[in-house]
């Protein structure tokens, strides 16, 4: 909202009363998009994760792709955040004078330990000795991208790729915590907001964290699918399964989660329980009732039950993993939207609810949301040029 | 070592020696003493107390602030604003505070049914425990040493993480500076001995501002006099705003 917001009309929607200074919401539409790639960055590198440490040889078709998934998010992650600070110029301040007692101030932190020491320290690893056979059998552009990105380590005796292996398996121990941070501590920064009571639960830092796993399975499921296709070959039914079987699991784990969540408000019904129940049946019954939790949560629990667990032919299969995926994306998009916007959306006075209208222009509108989301599959495009994460694309180790 | 090599490196330790005291001891202890005007925030913790019995929903309060701080005029941007509470006869309670109550407030409808009604002023609480100051990710908003909850604007980074902290809905984003913005008590006056200018325009001394610890304010008596009362106490922010007569329906 701008200060040339037309507030008799805004008054006009407001219902009951609110503190005169909420009437302009402040967390928009960017600040619905960042948990929403963090939550992808951190369920796609866990769904990595278990191909290395729990040998799921099925998910070896997307192991690598899911890491430049993750990456390809990561950088974008921390973008819709700056746009939206009053001063953005003054945002290196979080790392040079940072307030250790604030839950935000640990972000650059968080994300700086993430994407070096743990994404492309992995991605190297896992790609190191291939870089070095690629750049042997190449020429020119190609050759020198791969040959400068191998950071001049070129021996692939069989001791150093043994070594590369090995690393590879550490850096994924470090990471599923690291990821389990990334993403738990996103929802800490939720749930610790004491004066908001639809924030304010313990749980909120764990259901972020399995609707993270949840997204990123059915993101990495979708891209997978599509990507096969559209190189004209057929997706691995093996692999298929095992995500579909995976998300499906994810999704009843993450569905328990928030059905606790809302059992337990329900059942204490504390002071905010009017406001809140006034909330869900008014302003967020589109995007809560219908959108995430029919649409997005139950719609493709039942989907991939009948589609993973009975005898249909494999292409019907794919098609309601598919679709299930789909919803998925769509019911984690409008959780992230309830928790931030909903959060606002009543007045801490509990008297009353706000509204907040969706701009197409502006440094916070539409457009701009999209360009955030469009802009890691974008990056995912160039990566997976200059790092195939394909099998065949795999050299024969020698030796 | 050469006689030479020593000195030198006597005087290069000696500078950044003396490049410390300059850039980081020098301004933390100016911080502490007394600055150039001869005030000392250490001998002083500040307080209002707000007699909500006394309050006739004039709106001087929420003008002589606007006016005062340079607040945005804009009826969605307050320092200090005042809430009218209506309770009628079936129990229902209705708030209202149109333009912040800066006009005052139009008379109700219905007046024989209502049961009891009544004016809070509301505004910053210069919490002890403030949740604004401890969300803050870089330590532009803090509390000062006499006990006063302060933004630098010059260093907020306008994320508005204490805007959502704070339970009482004082701050909003200031629409010039992008930043975030809040009651200062007028700090810039009662650092030179003057009242907040809310305090000094209220025609029935319904605030009071002043020491909460010594035993001879204004604040420190009403605080002895009064049942006081503070907002929201069960988020343990310990707020400085003190209200007496203050109705089990304000929030």
């Amino acid at each position: 909202m701008t200060p040339h917001m037309d507030v008799a009309a805004a008054l006009r929607q407001i219902t009951g009363f609110i503190y005169p200074n909420e009437l302009e919401l402040h967390w928009a539409l960017l600040v619905v998009i960042y948990p929403y790639l963090t939550g992808l960055v951190a369920g796609a590198f866990i769904l990595a994760s278990l191909e290395k440490v729990f040998k799921v040889k099925e998910l070896e078709h997307t192991y690598r792709f899911s890491l430049l998934i993750a990456l390809a998010f990561l950088i974008v992650a921390p973008l819709p955040l700056l746009t939206h600070l009053g001063h953005p110029e003054r945002s290196f301040e979080i790392f040079l004078t940072p307030h250790f007692k604030s839950a935000m101030a640990m972000f650059g932190f968080v994300y700086a330990w993430y994407l070096m020491v743990v994404l492309l320290l992995e991605i190297w690893f896992e790609y190191r000795a291939d870089l070095v056979r690629w750049s042997r059998s190449e020429h020119g552009v190609k050759r020198l991208v791969h040959n400068v990105l191998t950071l001049g380590s070129k021996d692939v005796s069989p001791g150093a790729v043994a070594f590369d292996h090995k690393a590879v398996h550490v850096i994924t121990l470090i990471g599923i915590p690291s990821a389990f941070l990334l993403h738990g501590y996103v929802g800490f920064i939720f749930g610790s907001v004491k004066a908001n009571p639809w924030w304010s639960s313990v749980l909120i830092p764990i259901v972020f964290l399995f609707s993270a796993i949840v997204s990123g399975i059915s993101l990495v499921f979708l891209l997978y699918y599509i990507v096969t296709l559209l190189r004209k070959q057929t997706p691995d039914m093996a692999c298929l399964n095992k995500l579909a079987s995976f998300l499906f699991y994810a999704l009843l784990v993450d569905f328990s989660l928030e059905l606790l969540d809302f059992v337990h408000r329900l059942y204490e019904s504390e002071e905010s329980i009017k406001i809140l129940s006034e909330l869900i049946y008014t302003k967020l019954f589109l995007s809560l009732t219908i959108v995430q939790i029919i649409l997005g949560t139950i719609a493709p629990i039942l989907l991939l039950a009948v589609a993973r667990f009975s005898k249909l032919p494999d292409e019907l299969k794919r098609l309601g993993f598919f679709i299930a995926a789909l919803l998925v994306q769509v019911g984690i998009f409008s959780t992230r939207w309830n928790v931030v916007i909903g959060g606002q959306l009543f007045s801490k006075s509990l008297r009353g609810l706000t509204f907040y209208k969706l701009e197409v222009g502006g440094a916070e509108g539409l457009l701009t949301g999209v360009t955030f989301l469009v802009l890691p599959l974008l990056i995912l495009f160039v990566l997976v040029k200059v790092l195939p994460p394909w099998r065949e694309a795999r050299t024969r180790e020698e030796g | 070592m050469g006689r030479g090599r020593r000195e030198f490196l006597q005087k290069v330790i000696e500078g950044a020696g003396s490049a410390f005291l300059l850039q980081v001891v020098a301004p933390i202890a100016a911080l502490a003493k007394p600055d150039a005007s001869g005030y000392d925030a250490e001998g002083h913790y500040y307080g209002m107390g707000i007699q909500v019995d006394k309050c006739i929903g004039c709106g001087r309060c929420v003008e002589a602030c606007k006016a005062e701080n340079g607040v945005p005029r804009e009826p969605l941007y307050f320092r200090t604003w005042v809430e009218r509470y209506v309770i009628r006869s079936d129990g229902e309670t209705t708030v209202d505070s149109p333009d912040g109550g800066i006009h005052g407030f139009p008379a109700t409808a219905e007046e024989n049914d209502i049961m009891r009604s009544f004016f809070v002023p509301k505004l910053c609480n210069h919490c002890d425990r403030p949740p604004c100051v401890q969300v803050c990710p870089v330590g532009a908003t803090f509390k000062t040493e006499d006990g006063v909850v302060l933004v630098d604007s010059d260093y907020c980074i306008g994320c508005r993480y204490c805007i959502q902290a704070c339970p009482y809905g004082a701050r909003y984003l200031n629409p010039h500076t992008k930043t975030a913005d809040k009651c200062t008590f007028c700090y810039h006056r009662i650092t030179k001995g003057m009242t907040p200018a809310c305090v000094e325009v209220c025609p029935t001394q319904a605030r009071v501002f002043g020491e909460t610890k010594a035993m001879s304010s204004p604040l420190r008596r009403l605080m002895r006099m009064g049942r006081l009362q503070v907002l929201k106490p069960s988020l343990n922010t310990e707020p400085k705003v003190f209200y007496t007569a203050l109705d089990g329906e304000v929030r």
